[in-house]
Parts: C-alpha cells; structure tokens; sequence
C-alpha cells in the first residue's frame, strides 16, 4: 500500500495488546517519551480472546495515574484495528502524533514544572 | 484476606514532604491478592514518584523492596542492611504491617501507602467485598454463615429494621441487606425457625471495646 505515517511513532512489537503491562507504559513515561498508544486488533477479534479489551482497561487505568502525576491522562490511548487496515494504522499514528504534539514535549523531559 | 486502597497520589507525596530517598516497601501476602500493595503496585508507585520528581526536576531515589510478610520480624529484618540508606520507609502493606515495620526501625520515618480498609473476599478477579469485622466471639453458627456485624450497615443483631428493601440495604440500594441474606439462607438450611432466637445484646469486650487483642498459645513460643 506504500502508505506513509509519522517517522516520530516508534513501533513495539508484543504479541498481543494484552501482553502490554501497565508498568511498561509507565517506564515509556518515566523514559521521557511524549506520548504511547497501543494498536491492538479489533474487538471481538482478539486471537487470544481478551487480550485487546484488557488492554484497553489498562489504558484506562494509566490515564489515571498520568492524570494523579500530573502529566496528564490524554497522552495515552488505545486504538484498534484489523491487520488489513493499513489506512487506519497509518490514521492513527497521525491522529495521536497531532494530539500529542498538540500538548507538547512530555514535561518528564524538561523538569518543566519548577 | 485484609484489604485496603491505595492512598491518592498527592497525599502520598505531601506525606514524604521533602524527603528524597524512600525505601518502598511491598508485601507478598493479602496486599499482593488484592492488587494495592504486592510487587507489581511498588513498582506503579515507584514509576509515578519517579516520574513526578522528573517533572520537577528534582533527585529522587527509590528503591523497591518487596518482603514476604511485614507482619513477621524475621521478614522486616532483611531490609536492616540497607535502611540506614533511606530518609523514610514507605510501606504498602496494612496498617498491622507499617506499625510492625516502625516499631523495627524505631529511628526512621515509617509512611503508610495504603488505607487499610477490611477483611474480605474476592467476589471476582478485581473484585473484593467484605464478610467479617473481627469481633472476637463469632456468631456465624446461628445466622445461616453470614456475618450480621459485617455484612448489615447498623450490625443489628436481630433484623432486618424497617429501612430492608427488595433484598436492599437503607443505606445504598447497591448493597444488599445483611439481614436478608441472613433470612435467605436460614430459609435454604431449612433453618427458618432459628430466625425466631433472639439473639443476646452483644458482649463487646471481646472486640475492640477492650482494648488491643493479644493471643498467645504457649505450647507454640520457644
Ligand atoms: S460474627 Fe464476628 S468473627 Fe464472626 S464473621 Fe462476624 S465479625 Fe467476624
Ligand atoms: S436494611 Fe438490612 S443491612 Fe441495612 S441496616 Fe437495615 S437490616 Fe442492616
């Protein structure tokens, strides 16, 4: 499809969206990186059944501790899409690139908050 | 088990105040089942102060330790060597285990990271609930195995009071009616009649009421 997406988006390969443990998103932060999203399958079609919903209520409980530390919940999230739907892969790295340039660097990195 | 609920972040930090090195302390047993205060939530806790210290741009230390109990001294002592490294012992485990860990390290700082809340079940995976409050004189036999002090909001001793409603509690309509319970399951004993017992007012000495509990089995102590 020669489709292009942001060369800021860095690809971690797992196995499944469900093998993504609240502790490596955080570590990402910790690390100083701007911003996470998790590309997980559809749902419903989660070759190990669950792993994508898990994944998302993962998601959902990191923006809460993003939120309580104060770098806020809206740099990471849960996208999904099929294996053929390249479009939507390259849509979404996109989407959460503009959101998090939106926000700007991760505070994490400049010791902003002094 | 016992459970509880992990402080909110920033009352965490408002704790530690201006100390910078904290010895994070985890425990294996009942905080570990129910997800507030095992391995897996020292280093969640530890990867948020981390990041918050970060932000400000200030040094931070934290080293993650998780024992096997903070209920046992031999377990607490393992932590001797190196506590002479932190400004303060942040502790994860219940409120039994922080106190015992301050009273080992009776010249160093000793935070609670969590509210100890009640001893309980797992309902569900991620799901606990509470069943017992300690009395000290259990009373489970004459109540169909369900714990009026626990599981009623007034721990009514004979009930349900006039607030029982389809099967719920006054005091939330999510929360079911101890009492009812009780009634429910006397009925599928066949044990109906028992209800008709009034059970005697309460001797609370054998709970709080007189003070801290001690247990000791001689034939145990070495
Ligand atoms: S009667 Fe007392 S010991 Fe028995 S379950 Fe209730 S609170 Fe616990
Ligand atoms: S409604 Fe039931 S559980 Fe609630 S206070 Fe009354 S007797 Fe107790």
């Amino acid at each position: 499809m020669r489709l292009s997406y942001p060369s800021n988006v860095k690809v971690v390969k797992v196995p499944c969206t469900g093998r993504v443990d609240i502790l490596l998103i955080l570590h990402a932060f910790e690390n100083g990186v701007d911003g996470v999203y998790l590309a997980g399958c559809l749902e419903g079609e989660c070759h190990f059944l669950k792993g994508n919903l898990r994944a998302k209520k993962r998601v959902q409980y990191v923006k809460g501790l993003l939120e309580e530390v104060g770098i806020g919940g809206e740099r990471v999230e849960m996208f999904n899409m099929s294996a053929s739907q390249g479009q939507r892969f390259a849509q979404c790295a996109q989407e959460m690139t503009e959101r998090v340039r939106s926000l700007g660097p991760s505070p994490v990195k400049g010791g902003s908050k002094k | 088990m016992i459970v509880g609920n992990r402080k909110e972040f920033q009352e965490i930090v408002g704790m530690l105040g201006s100390n910078r090195r904290v010895l994070l302390l985890g425990c294996n047993e009942c905080v570990t089942v129910c997800g507030v205060g095992g391995e897996k939530e020292v280093g969640v806790l530890a990867s948020e102060l981390r990041i918050h210290w970060k932000t400000a741009g200030e040094t931070f230390e934290v080293k993650e330790h998780t024992l096997e109990r903070q209920c046992d001294y031999e377990y607490i002592d393992q932590v001797r060597g190196f506590v002479g490294d932190y400004d303060v012992i942040l502790s994860m485990a219940c409120g039994a285990g922080v106190q015992y860990v301050a009273e080992a390290y009776k010249t160093k700082l000793v935070m609670p990271a969590v509210n100890t809340t009640f001893l309980g079940v797992t309902l569900e995976q991620g799901v606990w609930s509470e069943r017992c409050q300690g009395c000290g004189a259990c009373i489970l036999d004459m109540t169909g195995g369900v714990c009026p002090i626990a599981r009623c909001a007034k721990s009514l001793m004979n009930g349900p009071c006039g607030g029982s409603s389809g099967g719920k509690c006054e005091v939330d309509k999510e929360v079911d009616c101890g009492w009812q319970l009780i009634i429910d399951r006397l009925t599928e004993l066949g044990q109906l009649d028992r209800y008709e017992d009034i059970i005697p007012v309460k001797d609370w000495r054998s709970s709080r009421e007189a003070g801290p509990r001690k247990r000791i089995r001689e034939d145990l102590r070495l």
